[in-house]
């Protein structure tokens, strides 16, 4: 569940029942679940594709930042990540 | 296939998108026999289903256009037995992959194939809280089994998934309904009232509830909301005859949804088989993306231009999009007209009246002694209604 402190330490992974695949035909990201879809944006994107349990979000954020070769983008993450968990789409594993 | 017909909906609607959410009516075949289907009466002279290598064809067109929602309905999906066949290449293809089942015929055998095959979801329907109700309302003996295919969907971790559909002889369960699904550690609940079409238009005057149940059981399902001691999305599908303003059916028929029907009727939605003037394609003869863009079935009710007043000068037909053909239909004869749930329309007075009349006082639930018997959903009251 999504009721224990998130830290750069948590591993978030796609929660139970959800998705995530790339889609040619809408050229982004898809978040899938019963029922529907999200179509996320391409950093949302980014980032979630890297949420696998084994990661942890200062994992991510590195690996972002190294991708894009940007700097400072912690917090970013951060708050998607706390914004992903709220509406379920991500779950801390125990 | 015409390569040169223009891609234009009447009233230059732009070209839609594709069709992100199929649904494949695998089957007409079914175990129950609700009263409150909405399958056409007529299923029993519709023509014979499509075979394994059709539906596989169509998975396969329909993905390619980026449809990538899969509902896999009926009838009972689960009385074809090549339905693990199709899940499997549904998987393979990126679908994500929904089956909507009354559970009959679900045995571990099944489901542990089922997830192999790459299975996503399953939504499970029960008829109501009580062995009772629930065999009678879907004149059939099923309760004690779809309480062991509830278990046997959790233990093959799949999310719980109950739908209820609600009418005037369930709604005042809706209590014993959340306990038990409570109970069986259900994750969503949509209790959903009934929508007429089908079987439930036919029996619409002893299925709507009166406005005090409907009420009553939004109240409770509120209550229950907040004391259930565990995460339980709890969805509560208003019945539109109560509404004042129509639901966006489809969003727009021809914008998202595609439905195949089991004889391979491609519909833009799963009622529309009804309306009338229309010829819809079949997959047998077309392909998908023909069917999508360039026909002229599918393009009919794209855009405004096919619109009457009061919608077509309305500055919420882009919110609503006039709401639903098939109801119009069905209740004023005429799809273009506006749905009669608005109280716009110079129809509406269809849905008051009908409101009125169940908000009389009636001795329920005890449909047996009411004038009209209540017709169950049957191959031979299908044939009987259409000799």
């Amino acid at each position: 569940m999504t009721d224990a402190a998130i830290s750069v330490a948590s591993r978030p992974a796609i929660e139970r029942g959800f998705r995530l695949q790339w889609e040619p035909a809408q050229n982004a990201h898809v978040l899938l679940y019963p029922e529907g879809m999200i179509k996320l944006n391409g950093s949302a994107g980014e980032i979630m594709k890297r949420c696998t349990g084994e990661a942890s979000i200062a994992d991510i954020t590195a690996d972002l930042e190294r991708t894009f070769q940007a700097t400072g983008l912690g917090n970013d993450v951060m708050a998607f990540v706390t914004m992903a968990l709220g509406k379920k789409w991500l779950r801390i594993p125990a | 296939m015409n390569a040169t017909a223009p891609n234009i909906a009447p009233g230059n609607a732009p070209r839609p998108g594709p069709p992100l959410w199929l649904l494949l009516e695998l089957t007409y075949r079914c175990p129950l026999h609700c009263v409150f289907c909405y399958n056409p009466t007529d299923f029993e002279r519709t023509g014979p289903e499509l075979d394994t290598q059709d539906w596989i064809r169509v998975l396969r067109e329909a993905r390619a256009l980026g449809a990538v929602q899969l509902g896999l309905s009926g009838g009972e999906p689960l009385a074809r037995d090549d339905l693990e066949e199709i899940v499997a290449e549904a998987h393979r293809l990126g679908f994500y992959i929904n089956l909507i089942t009354s559970g009959v015929g679900l045995s571990e055998a099944r489901i542990r194939a089922l997830k192999t095959a790459g299975l996503d979801h399953i939504q499970l329907s029960f008829q109501d809280s009580s062995r009772q109700m629930n065999d009678f309302l879907s004149s059939t003996r099923t309760f004690e089994l779809k309480s062991k295919v509830a278990a046997l969907i959790k233990q093959y971790d799949y999310p719980m998934v109950l739908n209820v559909v609600l009418h005037r002889m369930n709604i005042d369960h809706v209590q014993e309904i959340l306990e038990m699904a409570d109970r069986m550690g259900a994750e969503y609940v949509e209790l959903a009232n009934t929508q007429y079409y089908g079987w439930a238009w036919h029996n619409r005057e002893q299925l709507l509830p009166s406005r005090e149940q409907v009420e009553r059981a939004e109240e409770v399902t509120r209550r229950f909301r907040e004391r259930v001691g565990r995460p339980m999305q709890i969805y509560f599908v208003v019945p539109d005859y109560f509404e004042r303003r129509p639901k966006p059916c489809m969003k727009g028929l021809g914008s998202l949804f595609l439905t195949i029907a089991p004889d391979g009727l491609a519909l833009p939605c799963h009622a529309a088989r009804m309306l009338p003037g229309l010829k819809f394609p079949n997959v047998r003869t077309s392909s998908v993306e023909s069917i999508w863009f360039d026909s002229e079935s599918f393009n009919h009710f794209r855009g405004d231009a096919w619109m009457k007043e009061p919608c077509r000068s309305c500055p919420e037909k882009a919110r609503d999009f006039g709401g639903c053909r098939c109801q119009a239909y069905l209740l004023t004869g005429d799809a273009a007209n506006a749905d009669p749930v608005c109280d716009l329309s110079p129809h509406h007075h269809l849905i008051t009246e009908a409101v009125e009349r169940a908000n009389q006082p009636r001795p329920t639930p005890a449909p047996k002694v009411e004038e009209k018997p209540l017709v169950f959903r049957t191959p031979d009251n299908s044939r009987a209604l259409f000799p």
